[in-house]
């Protein structure tokens, strides 16, 4: 378990994304005694959509739900859970963050902030 | 103290819920005491919770019981100040935990016996009594879906963890015929509608869990059923020495509050 999720490992050439790793356990030896990691996501009572809650260990998926229950579900946080192995989500490489995120910053006309409310309208 | 042998009703109904109260209570206890000892920490967790739940079932059917009885006793009471005489548990939860395959074993043996009894009192004729047996069962539904699912990935895993959960299996079994062991207490109150007769419970129990060890490659024993006697307060060794280390804060402490 990890309240961060794992860390990443990325492929040398740029733009092959990153694999999820598990900071806890893969290290320089990755330990083969350690059961696989798996990413939680739960969902809120009251609809909205699934959202990362952490990682757990488990030798399968059963087990992964049922520990995911156990670590992220035990005070009424979720009305449905699903666990995803850890190494199949593919990840975004801190060098990618120039060329993915950065062009955002300066394209103000992509933010809708140049439109009036009209009257009436109840503002949050 | 003393144990009431009165015969009338509401005793029966109070012997019934210290044992319905016992049995959670000191399962619990064992349980609870692999609290940072867990195999891994996702496991050590998912035993902590399920000791949790089982205390607090503990704590609802001994508070009923204590209200039945109408003298002052709470469930704190009931839990901390009677010796191992006047526990009424199963002898097979106050065994010591031995390896995690003793544990688990353990565990869906009685969880699935707990399923279907609590199920049952669900249904009782008594309101408080079918309240609270409705609010555990929920629970107890995913203590034995946990402790199923282990007894398969340790029988039918490696061949240390199925030879440690065949020799489990081999030592618990002659204890589980304590379940289904009804006496007075059992048949009166079970002809007014209030509890629910055990031997109907048997054959349920018997095929949900020799299903499972199939599943598991673990092979149920042919041996004879141990004499027991945890509903008539008659105990092994091993409730003794729980108590003590359950009951001395409280013991040492009287009507210390938080």
């Amino acid at each position: 378990m990890g309240a961060g999720g794992g860390s990443r490992t990325c492929a040398e050439a740029p733009g092959q994304g990153c694999r999820l790793r598990d900071r806890r356990t893969d290290g320089p030896t990755d330990r083969q005694d350690q059961w696989p990691l798996w990413e939680v996501f739960t969902q809120p009572p009251g609809g909205g959509p699934h959202e990362h809650a952490g990682s757990v260990h488990a030798p399968d998926a059963e087990i992964a739900l049922q520990n995911a229950r156990d670590v992220y579900a035990r005070r009424g946080e979720a009305v449905s859970i699903w666990v995803v192995p850890s190494e199949s989500i593919t990840a975004s490489a801190p060098s990618d963050a120039g060329p993915f995120f950065d062009p955002g910053n300066d394209k103000p006309y992509r933010h809708p902030q140049f439109y009036k409310t009209p009257r009436g309208v109840k503002v949050f | 103290m003393t144990v009431r042998r009165s015969d009338g009703p509401t005793d029966r109904l109070f012997e019934y819920l210290l044992r319905l109260g016992d049995d959670r209570l000191v399962l619990g206890h064992r349980t609870s005491e692999w609290s940072g000892h867990g195999p891994i920490l996702e496991e050590d967790i998912a035993l902590s919770n399920i000791s949790l739940d089982l205390l607090g079932h503990a704590s609802m059917f001994l508070r009923l019981a204590g209200q039945m009885e109408g003298e002052g006793r709470d469930e704190d009471a009931l839990a901390y100040w009677r010796d191992e005489r006047g526990f009424r548990n199963l002898q097979i939860l106050e065994l010591p935990n031995g390896d995690y395959g003793f544990t688990i074993v353990r565990l869906f043996l009685f969880s699935a016996f707990s399923h279907f009894l609590l199920e049952r009192l669900a249904a009782s004729s008594h309101a408080d009594l079918a309240a609270v047996a409705a609010k555990a069962a929920k629970e107890t539904r995913y203590h034995v879906r946990h402790a199923a699912e282990w007894v398969v990935r340790l029988g039918d895993g490696t061949e240390e963890s199925h030879v440690r959960a065949l020799a489990a299996l081999d030592q618990l079994w002659p204890w589980t015929g304590e379940f289904f062991q009804a006496d007075e207490v059992d048949r009166e109150l079970g002809a007014s509608g209030v509890v629910a007769d055990l031997e109907s419970l048997r054959a349920p129990w018997e095929a949900l869990v020799r299903e499972q060890f199939a599943r598991a490659t673990l092979q149920v024993p042919e041996v004879p059923m141990r004499m027991t006697g945890g509903r008539k307060g008659r105990h092994t060794e091993h409730l003794g020495h729980m108590l003590a280390e359950m009951q001395i804060v409280a013991r040492s402490h009287p009507g210390a509050k938080w």
